[in-house]
């Protein structure tokens, strides 16, 4: 194809993103489009399968039958998500497997609040309330992405995302109301995946690099400043409502911009754990790699399994 | 050995009296396998009532390239639809 032919052809897909229309995978897209989303929704996708691990620390500890068959549901429902999730980024001609080579050699990122450990059960309600409630506010604008199977797939996400959020805050409600030590417990979660929370959202507008081309695509419909700024009005109140007190000494009712002036966000922080510096980067990468690498014989007996049962069934017919 | 199990789609009726719709793909190494993975991927909360499986690669699919040639014939078409036939006012239904 000649450039003149490729400009044309790239005026028209964006046109057609600009009146609403959604891409599928077999029409004509920009390289560029192809790549960007490969990246964003694999990256998704490791976050969710990766993001079951610092829970399925607690499943076995959980403190109630109750409690244990929501968060077992709940870590479903993650792995549940990356399956939806990889399947639609196959649609872009990429395979499972290099998807995941890409996770296990580090190429491919996952978010960096996964790299945190879960020290206390408080930590499990804090991951729903704070974690969930900051992937939702991320994802919601997303089930209008301009990609179709990316879309249809944030369509399910969302639909089972809110039943997260809501078990993390009433274990949160829970623990405040209790004993002394309890509701410490609960504020000591609260301290540390407050900020980590909000880094989730992304770096600052004029650090983030892909935010103008995102926005074009609908791959983003707000920046991350808004959708950091959306979820700490939306959650100073919920912490306010059950006693527990949000770690911000700067953080102050505006009414002037009708949201929340909040203090710095230690950036270095962040980096340092995208870096793979975290304090649980390590063990996490382990933890997956050792699930596939041990999960191996089993894929390859089940294969060989069905072939089996395949050339007997070819040799009834002929 | 190291095989990618195949890919395949999955089809759900969310309930009696309603078609197939697709839910979305999954990988398995044969169609029974296929039919539980659907059943714990895409029906976790009722979605379905009867699932369908079908190996990807038996699917053959119309190229968005050849869209012209293959549906822009229905548009200069109108006369298959009912608004093209003028009535009489008197006629309220038909």
């Amino acid at each position: 194809m000649s450039e003149a032919e490729i400009k044309n052809l790239e005026e028209a897909f964006e046109a057609r993103i600009e009146r609403d229309e959604k891409i599928e995978p077999k029409d004509w897209m920009p390289e560029k489009y192809r790549q960007t989303h490969i990246r964003q929704m694999s990256q998704h996708a490791h976050s969710e399968i990766i993001g079951m691990l610092p829970e399925g620390n607690w499943i076995s500890r959980a403190p109630s039958l109750r409690r244990k068959v929501a968060l077992l549901a709940k870590v479903q429902d993650e792995g549940g998500h990356g399956l939806y999730l990889y399947s639609a980024t196959e649609t872009l001609g990429i395979t499972r497997d290099e998807l995941f080579e890409q996770l296990h050699s580090g190429k491919a990122k996952y978010s960096s609040i996964f790299n945190y450990p879960t020290l206390t059960w408080a930590d499990i309600g804090a991951i729903g309330w704070l974690v969930d409630g900051a992937a939702i506010i991320n994802q919601v604008p997303l089930c209008n992405t301009s990609f179709g199977p990316y879309a249809r797939a944030m369509v399910r996400v969302c639909k089972e995302e809110s039943f997260h959020q809501r078990q993390g805050y009433e274990i949160m409600v829970k623990l405040a109301k209790g004993a002394p030590e309890q509701k410490e417990m609960a504020q000591d979660a609260l301290n540390r995946w407050w900020w980590p929370s909000l880094m989730m959202l992304g770096p600052t507008d004029n650090q983030s690099v892909h935010t103008a081309q995102s926005m074009k695509w609908k791959l983003k419909r707000k920046t991350n400043d808004e959708l950091r700024q959306q979820f700490i009005d939306q959650t100073v109140p919920q912490a306010e409502l059950i006693g527990l007190k949000v770690p911000d000494e700067n953080l102050k009712w505006n009414d002037a911009k009708k949201g929340y002036d909040f203090g710095d966000i230690d950036w270095d922080e962040f980096w340092q754990v995208v870096k793979g510096h975290g304090p649980c980067n390590k063990e996490r990468m382990t933890a997956r790699v050792s699930a596939w690498e041990n999960g191996q014989w089993v894929r390859d007996a089940a294969m060989a399994h069905a072939e089996k049962q395949a050339a007997s069934l070819q040799k009834e017919v002929s | 050995m190291k095989k990618e199990w195949p890919l395949w789609e999955v089809f759900v009726r969310s309930k009696n009296g309603l078609e197939h719709r697709h839910f979305g793909s999954l990988h398995a190494a044969d169609a029974d396998m296929a039919l539980e993975n659907a059943r714990d991927v895409y029906t976790r909360r009722k979605e379905g009532v009867s699932i369908w499986v079908v190996e990807s690669k038996n699917i053959t699919a119309s190229n968005p390239k050849n869209n012209g040639e293959l549906f822009e014939p229905a548009q200069d078409k109108v006369y298959r639809h009912p608004t093209f036939y003028v009535l009489p006012d008197e006629v309220k239904h038909m």
